[in-house]
């Protein structure tokens, strides 16, 4: 039986992470929902309705796998973290109340008009409900993320007893709710939701695009797939560079609001000035090797880099020290790694963009090889940088769950038992695991079928299929 | 208008805030046991229809309208975190095990129908029906026990009356889930589900009483509760509405039955907060009063609900206004 505390976090890990898949999903996708939406509406073209048909049938999946895992997470602050939802109910509460009743309200009901309703209510109602359902997503996200970014930079609180137990009482809801964190973690999110859903676009697009021209095999309805791959490639040049100017901005607001996470970023255990920006860092001694927190380690690196980043420009500064926080550390490698990685698979995005919009501009983005195959393998990276941004997010305020105000293993629930703990987390491991190949199995049949087939003439493929090339030869 | 340093002080306009809420609470769950009670319904009807074509309506009676309605599940347990975090907290965590229940068999029927449409063949059909019809069954059952281990102060899973009262939740969803398929499906089908209402209707009151009687005999704690007022008005009114949904029934009055079945959610609802009332969790012993949020996010969230709920009653008014009507034969949304 695994210790109620250790099984609880995990538990909560684990759920978050295949949670935020969903989600991410369908934030990304709801700005592209909206506009196929307007398109067809405005123009009645048969490429819009087919965008809007198929990418509606990606987002009503991510939507059902996304509710019935979410709600999981809402029971969890009761089940799981009860001391923690006592201490901070007060704060904590409202937001997720209020993303119930003003966001999660609005996607959920008009979700069923925009679904299953296109024959039986009028363009304005129609269009209203594509607005409705991504307005309710990115609304979902605003009062999830001030819950959290509360969590990080806690403000507008007082601690109180009531009875008997030291509670944090709000003071200044303005404060609190509108603390220096949100609107970093809000665009950061939001950028990353719609960077991620580019991407997926993209290497679809490309898996077709290069199945037909260079493989041979003819694709039905090709003209789909290739304006697919453009609306994901116009996307990602707007999100990829973007998300990197603004990550390394938000990393300076770190800097200030929380040195211990910034510090375990970067791997930084004595305070000191001109620190490298480690590319790799391993424990110097074998024994190490399994140590999160091992000290001594060596790394290769840009010299100054750190100090650079920490500073905005200045390869002398003086970066704080993991030593100078008392208590337990946060579990270094994860979190220097898993920043490493996103931050690697930024500027990855950053690349693909400039080439994909560079071959696009030349009227050479069909017949780029290399390209389709570049873009084909980073389908799912949006996600995995995602996934990545969040370990770095949490992992790196531990020991805190409120910085500076409540730790984690003080939250959890103190009347839960080993056994209840070890059945759920057992329970969620095999469940949502199978949700998470469940939805991918489904999102592939759904590819494989293809965009329906609509009234009207369908776009031209802009190449031949190269069996008929040779063919003709 | 009340200005804006005394709300951190006073109570919105004076008003009982924490009553109000307390209220407010079990609305919410009566909103989701009707709306959501009627999906379970189906649910649990779908495995006494073999035809193909009749199951495909069943399923897309429901389509359009389950995720919003449980979205009032969402409701519920945000506004009890928001208004009584320490109650929300401690139920919780008490019934942890029969939560998981409760969100996994939600887990099994909002993922089973979706599931169901994406594949023809018959094995994989036959398997997400199952799925569909073991959480439609067991969401009700684990909603109903939990709700009377909660009144009870029960600190074990499984109590005699929780299994009563989780029977009784499911036998309530049957017969919503009849009173809804009668006004979206025709002919036969239609017909047919006026049997299925009558049984799960006595089957409802048999185990009411049963559940009424037990609180009599067995939970003197409660005993006084259950002749004040309220409560004994709910009980009568229960009685009624029974009759009317049978008249109602008989005579092809759908719109009359459904609504009778909103009745006899509310007034079961309504009965479990008038004999809770005025303690909110019995085994961690919080009364209303002491665990009701302080003054200053109680208001704000009574500014926030009075202002969103009436909204979000008008989307549910779009919603079911947009797919009014029966289903006619072959339509799938």
């Amino acid at each position: 039986m695994i210790d109620p505390v250790f099984a609880s976090r995990l538990q909560f890990a684990l759920t978050t992470i295949v949670h935020i898949v969903f989600p991410v999903m369908s934030m990304g996708l709801a700005p592209f929902l909206v506009y196929f939406t307007w398109k067809d509406i405005r123009t009645g073209q048969p490429i819009y309705e087919q965008l809007r048909r198929f990418w509606t049938r990606i987002f009503a999946v991510s939507f059902v796998v996304g509710t019935v895992t979410g709600i999981v997470l809402e029971f969890e602050f009761g089940t799981n973290f009860a001391a923690f939802s006592t201490t901070a109910g007060e704060l904590f509460g409202g937001p997720l109340a209020l993303e119930g009743m003003m966001a999660f309200m609005l996607e959920a009901t008009f979700l069923g008009i925009f679904v299953f309703g296109r024959e039986r209510v009028g363009n304005v109602l129609y269009m209203c409900s594509a607005i409705a359902v991504g307005l309710g997503t990115w609304l979902s996200a605003l009062w999830i993320l001030i819950a959290n970014s509360w969590m990080q930079t806690p403000r507008g609180y007082e601690l109180a007893t009531e009875n008997g137990q030291t509670i944090v009482q709000l003071v200044d809801p303005v404060a609190a709710y509108a603390n220096p964190r949100f609107p970093w973690m809000f665009v950061h999110m939001q950028n990353a939701a719609v960077e991620s859903v580019a991407l997926f676009m993209a290497g679809l697009g490309a898996y077709f695009v290069f199945r037909h021209h260079v493989w041979g095999y003819p694709v039905e309805r090709i003209g789909f797939w290739e304006t697919t791959l453009k609306f994901g490639l116009l996307a990602l040049l707007i999100t990829a560079p973007l998300q990197v100017l603004h990550g390394d901005l938000y990393a300076r607001h770190v800097v200030e609001t929380q040195p211990q996470k910034f510090a375990a970023m970067e791997a930084v255990w004595e305070t000191d000035s001109y620190v490298p920006e480690y590319i790799v860092a391993f424990p110097t001694s074998i024994q190490d090797l399994f140590d999160p927190r091992a000290k001594d380690i060596f790394g290769i690196g840009i010299p100054g880099g750190a100090s650079w980043l920490a500073s905005g420009g200045d390869p002398q500064a003086t970066i704080q020290g993991l030593e100078e926080f008392s208590g337990p550390q946060p579990p270094v490698a994860i979190v220097f790694w898993a920043f490493r990685i996103m931050v690697a698979l930024g500027f990855w995005f950053v690349l693909l963009a400039v080439w994909g919009g560079y071959r696009w501009w030349r009227g050479e983005l069909l017949e780029d090889d290399l390209l389709q195959k570049a873009l084909m393998i980073s389908t799912p990276l949006g996600l995995l940088a995602v996934e990545l941004g969040w370990v770095v997010t949490e992992v790196g305020r531990q020991p805190w769950l409120i910085q500076d105000v409540l730790r984690t293993s003080e939250g959890v629930s103190t009347g839960l038992t080993a056994v209840e703990a070890t059945t759920t987390l057992a329970g969620f491991a095999v469940v949502y695991l199978g949700l998470l190949a469940l939805y991918a199995y489904v999102v592939v049949r759904i590819v494989r079928a293809g965009p329906p087939k609509v009234d009207g003439p369908e776009l031209d493929g802009t190449g031949t299929p190269a069996s008929e090339v040779q063919a003709d030869d | 208008m009340t200005d804006l340093a005394s709300l951190a002080t006073d109570p919105l306009f004076g008003l009982p805030l924490a009553d109000l809420w307390f209220g407010l609470l079990f609305f919410i769950f009566a909103t989701f046991l009707f709306l959501d009670g009627f999906d379970f319904g189906v649910g649990v009807l779908f495995a006494t229809r073999e035809d193909t074509d009749e199951r495909e309506q069943l399923l897309s009676a429901i389509g359009p309208f389950w995720d919003g309605n449980e979205v009032w599940l969402v409701v519920f347990g945000g506004a009890m975190f928001a208004a009584f975090p320490a109650v929300y907290a401690n139920l919780f965590s008490r019934h942890y095990l029969l939560l998981f229940a409760i969100l996994g068999a939600l887990i099994l029927r909002g993922l089973a129908p979706e599931m169901y449409e994406q594949r023809h063949d018959e094995a994989w059909q036959r398997w997400w029906g199952r799925a569909f019809v073991v959480g439609s069954l067991t969401a009700p059952f684990f909603l109903g026990l939990f709700t009377a281990n909660w009144l009870l102060g029960a600190t074990t899973i499984v109590t005699l009356p929780g299994v009563v009262v989780g029977l009784a939740v499911v036998a309530l969803t049957i017969v919503d889930g009849v009173a809804f398929l009668r006004l979206k499906t025709r002919g036969d089908l239609r017909e047919g589900l006026r049997t299925d209402g009558y049984r799960a209707l006595v089957a409802y009151l048999l185990l009411i009483v049963v559940t009424l009687g037990y609180v009599y005999g067995a939970a003197p704690a409660l005993r006084s509760a259950l002749f004040s007022a309220p409560v004994a008005a709910l009980v009568l009114a229960t009685l009624v509405l029974a009759g009317v949904y049978a008249a109602a029934t008989w005579a092809d009055r759908y719109y009359v039955a459904f609504g009778a079945v909103a009745g006899l959610v509310f007034a079961l609802v309504g009965i479990v907060a008038g004999l809770m009332y005025p303690i909110i969790d019995r085994a961690g012993g919080l009364t209303v009063e002491t665990a009701i949020v302080s003054t200053l996010p109680l208001n704000l969230m009574s500014i926030g609900a009075a202002i969103l709920l009436p909204l979000v009653f008008v989307y549910f008014v779009v919603l079911y206004s947009a797919f009014s009507g029966p289903i006619e034969a072959g339509e799938s949304y």
